[in-house]
């Protein structure tokens, strides 16, 4: 986890929660995503009729037990107006993450040594939207007392830490599409350092609403060639690509100190043993040339991890759908991977779900945990001709069982901001 | 009960999320209610919105039970 030498705590995956456009439920969501399935749709939530972007992946409504979201039966009626939704969804794969892990602290002190991380890309849209309405018709003294609190990033880790009691570092990352990665690095090293036994920790995002979705269409970020097959939208690598597809959901893992986890016999997924990151100093939304930066996060990930290329089974991909983005992504890996790039599968699961912006890199690196786990590479839907050809397998429309021991997942954001980490697997 | 006593009291039970046989004339927001002084801010701007009132804020400190708010609305209906 550290370069120079530095030997730090090791930090491991306890636990795993997500709520997505294939579902929730973390075992629910990834046997659909093996099986190939979209959770791309039209959008409902909104009318679409004046945008050129018309559908995204949003997550199915329904009950639980169905692996769908009804939040009444997660969050008292009361409660749901105090709370953006991506705070929301923070607080569905919280629930599943927690529980998963089996860390109850036992007393004040193993609270104090809990903390929480999850971080958002854009925070409560939808609730600024409505509270701005309010303003411009001259009824700012109706604005709600909770519009505050219900908008704010970190109250996503703030609301966790409340339901739970976790009385330990109470962090929040904002990084745009990278939030997830460096909410999950930033923990670990928090776990490596010393500050925390347990880190609850990852990304939540809500901002499919009509001003999330405008203001990407506004960038030309988009897919708008799709609106009548929204599956096929999301085609990283695939010469008829033409731009992202918006996800919304949120992934949280509980990231803990290897002894602490042995001492209570805790289910161990995969150890984090690398975190790089880097900025291009370069544009506001276009990657650099050769996604230099990108390399040079992976670069810093891997030399943290103390492993070569060589050693990396299976690469998660940023791969928005994006005509510039994929490729130069694409590049950035031959040219770190080198002659080894024949020996590596990448694939890209935004294929599946869209893009979750600042949940991203939290889900994938579930996804990432999960290829270990189970010796497979999820696949990227819709591949069917790539614009360019590559040593690198990148897994088109089927999922591949493959022998993944380490992986590696990418998150870059807006503002040339990007971040990589590396998964082992179990000790 | 008067027609502005029902009204308070279901916003009451909507807004707090508590059943409404709690909801007593005596009953206090915080201490009975589980209200917050967020809640209770929220509460005043729902009353005004439904009842069409006014709630200064130093009037709104002095609410703190059901039967204080409908005093106090009754009392700005009647004038």
């Amino acid at each position: 986890m550290f370069q120079n030498g530095f030997s730090p705590r090791r930090v491991v995956v306890t636990g795993m929660g997500i709520a997505c456009p294939l579902g929730l439920g973390v075992e629910h969501v990834w046997k659909r995503m093996l099986a190939g399935e979209s959770g791309i749709g039209s959008i409902q939530s909104f009318d679409t009729t004046t945008l050129p972007a018309k559908i995204a992946g949003q997550i199915p409504t329904g009950v639980k037990a169905d692996g769908r979201l009804d939040i009444n039966e997660w969050i008292p009626v009361k409660d749901q107006k105090k709370m953006d939704r991506f705070i929301q969804f923070a607080l569905v794969a919280a629930a599943e993450a927690v529980e998963d892990s089996g860390w109850v602290p036992p007393d004040e002190e193993a609270r104090c040594r809990t903390g929480v991380m999850i971080g958002s890309g854009i925070g409560g849209l939808e609730t600024i939207h409505e509270a701005a309405q309010l303003a411009v018709s001259g009824k700012a003294k109706r604005i709600s007392p909770f519009f505050i609190p219900s908008a704010l990033i970190n109250l996503a880790s703030g609301q966790v830490s409340i339901k739970y009691g976790f009385k330990g570092p109470n962090h929040s990352v904002v990084t745009a599409c990278a939030t997830g990665v460096h909410a999950l690095g930033d923990a670990a090293r928090l776990i490596s350092l010393g500050d925390a036994e347990v880190m609850v920790a990852g990304g939540a995002e809500a901002a499919v609403c009509e001003l999330g979705v405008a203001g990407f269409c506004a960038a030309r970020a988009l897919s708008t060639a799709f609106n009548d097959t929204p599956a096929a939208a999301s085609r990283p690598w695939d010469e008829g690509r033409d731009g992202f597809v918006m996800g919304e959901g949120a992934g949280v893992l509980v990231l803990e100190e290897l002894e602490h986890a042995k001492a209570r016999g805790a289910k161990i997924y995969a150890e984090v043993i690398g975190y790089g990151m880097s900025g291009d100093a370069y544009h506001i939304t276009a990657p650099a040339e050769g996604h230099e930066g990108a390399f040079r996060a992976m670069k810093a990930a891997l030399a943290s991890a103390n492993i070569t290329p060589a050693d990396i089974q299976y690469v998660n991909a940023h791969g928005t759908s994006t005509p510039l983005g994929d490729d130069l992504e694409l590049e950035a890996v031959e040219r770190l991977f080198g002659d080894d790039a024949r020996n590596v599968a990448m694939s890209s699961t935004k294929s599946a779900i869209g893009h979750l912006l600042g949940a991203a890199g939290a889900v994938e690196g579930i996804f990432s945990i999960l290829a270990i786990r189970d010796k497979v590479a999820p696949p990227t839907l819709n591949l069917e001709k790539p614009s360019r050809e590559s040593a690198i397998d990148r897994v088109a429309l089927q999922a591949q069982p493959r022998n993944i021991n380490i992986a590696l997942s990418n998150s870059f954001g807006f503002g040339g901001t990007n971040a990589s980490i590396v998964f082992r697997a179990a000790p | 009960m008067s027609d502005t006593a029902e009204k308070v009291k279901k916003i009451v039970v909507e807004h707090l999320g508590v059943e409404e046989a709690k909801v007593t004339p005596e009953a206090s927001f915080i201490d009975d209610l589980g209200a917050d002084s967020l809640d209770t801010v929220e509460l005043v701007m729902a009353f005004e919105e439904a009842f069409s009132v006014e709630i200064p804020d130093d009037a709104a400190e002095k609410i703190t039970t059901v039967k204080d708010a409908i005093d106090y609305i009754e009392k700005q209906k009647g004038e």
